[in-house]
């Protein structure tokens, strides 16, 4: 067999596959941007507790391998008596991880944001919860973007670590189907292909969004 | 003016930033419609004074009454008190992520609850009142120093306050851009607005203010009318700084 017959008979179920990576990728970002804006805001709005909380959060998530995370939520979870399954322990462990660097994200987007306009927010009689909602995080998710960017393209690419607990994406299909037809080589050509096409799209979708939300002036 | 009954008090007013004290015990009044213009060598406590009253810092001691209330009251919903205060910043800190119509309404949707409706057509008149209502849809960095310190004013005024404040609002504007600036404040004063504006324009104090405070090292030196303070100072540090500044800025001419 050709490598572009082997190649096509094999695509349907990477295919299919992919879809598992673009679920894991998609929830996980999702989840991940939500606990980066708290983390962030908690790092730098926050009280002391707060403060501190997110930052030993942040540091510790950052400080150990995301494949020992994993295997936290897989391995040992259920020998505590909580059984998930691998889709949703991979899920956990991308979501928490992602978490933290987009928190870092954040945290700088919105240090970089112009000063001033808290205290000019303030003086009108907005109280800071709203100064945050209306002032900080409208820019802040405008000036993260091409940092953010880079956290999504490594999240679709960390996501082929959940083949080690299991959950069947692309990378765990490449591999038993490698595993049949011994072709390990053409295989996995063909998955990293499938990777490169992901990242090139969502990396032009993002440059899309960049400039549609767009501002004169903010961020340059 | 004896007759009117202060709309802004100050008694005492003490602010430390570790062991050095900026204010040390600041007191004086402005009545309704009154325009004081408060002088002093930078450093010397006058942005920490104007941010003390509208309690964006705290002050250490002392007691700050705007109409009635004190805000130095723990209990006072310093929020709602914040509206009858407008602040005009030096570096004019617009919102940056919204054009010059949005800047001025933010603060009547968001804080006075009003309608979409009722709030653009307030924004565009106040835009008006700073002539800037051609450059609505503008973004602040569309905009010149002049324009978005007029946008700034503008946003304050939005609110419909009892006072305004003015921290050095022409200091970091272009010689040829401060005019334009001056001349709304001008207005304003003319229109009876109540205003504490800290500035080096001595052409401005000089023509428009009805008293003159000169703040040094923490303290009030020497307070009295524009024509007192330039022809008779009491005080020879009133003097020299007063040379020094006509130096540097040419005031005195103006």
């Amino acid at each position: 067999m050709s490598f572009f017959d082997l190649a096509w008979s094999i695509f349907p179920s990477l295919l299919k596959a992919t879809i598992v990576t673009l679920e894991l990728t998609g929830i996980s970002i999702s989840i991940g941007l939500l606990l980066g804006i708290l983390l962030a805001l908690g790092r730098l709005y926050g009280n002391k507790p707060i403060y501190a909380l997110a930052t030993a959060y942040v540091e510790f998530i950052r400080g150990t391998p995301l494949l020992v995370q994993l295997f936290v939520f897989y391995f040992g979870l259920p020998s505590i008596g909580i059984n998930i399954s691998p889709f949703f322990s991979a899920l956990a462990a991308f979501s928490l991880n992602s978490g933290a660097y987009q928190a870092e994200y954040f945290r700088g987007a919105i240090q970089s944001i112009k000063g001033g306009q808290m205290l000019a927010a303030r003086s009108i009689g907005m109280s800071r919860f709203k100064g945050i909602v209306f002032i900080v995080i409208p820019q802040a998710l405008r000036l993260v973007i091409p940092s953010w960017s880079n956290e999504l393209i490594y999240l679709v690419k960390y996501s082929s670590l959940a083949y080690m607990v299991q959950v069947p994406e692309l990378m765990a299909r490449g591999k038993i189907i490698a595993s049949r037809n011994f072709r390990t080589f053409e295989v996995f050509l063909v998955v990293a292909f499938i990777y490169l096409v992901i990242v090139l799209i969502l990396s032009k979708i993002l440059d899309l969004v960049e400039e549609k939300v767009k501002i004169p002036g903010l961020g340059t | 003016m004896l007759s009117n009954p202060p709309i802004l008090l100050l008694k005492d007013i003490r602010k430390s930033y570790g062991t050095e004290e900026v204010l040390k015990g600041v007191s004086f009044e402005l009545s309704k419609g009154e325009t004081k213009v408060l002088i002093g060598p930078s450093g010397t406590g006058k942005s920490t004074l104007l941010r003390c009253i509208n309690q964006l810092t705290p002050p250490d001691e002392g007691e700050v009454w705007l109409n009635g209330t004190e805000l130095t009251d723990k209990k006072v919903d310093i929020n709602k008190a914040r509206q009858q205060m407008g602040m005009v910043f030096q570096h004019f800190n617009l919102f940056a992520h919204l054009d010059a119509l949005n800047n001025v309404k933010l603060g009547l949707t968001k804080v006075k609850q009003m309608s979409e409706k009722k709030a653009r057509s307030k924004a565009m008149e106040e835009l008006e009142r700073v002539g800037l209502a051609n450059q609505a849809s503008s973004y602040p960095a569309q905009l010149s120093g002049g324009q978005q310190q007029r946008v700034g004013i503008a946003r304050a005024l939005a609110m419909d306050p009892k006072l305004m404040l003015f921290d050095e609002p022409t200091s970091a504007l272009d010689p040829e851009l401060i005019g334009e600036v001056l001349e709304v404040m001008i207005d304003l004063a003319e229109a009876g607005m109540t205003m504490l504006v800290v500035t080096h324009e001595m052409g401005f104090a000089r023509s428009v203010c009805d008293e003159i405070v000169f703040l040094e090292n923490g303290k009030i030196v020497e307070q009295g009318s524009p024509r007192q303070f330039f022809e008779n100072p009491e005080h020879k540090r009133t003097r020299e700084f007063l040379d020094k500044i006509s130096e540097l800025y040419g005031g005195s001419k103006r």
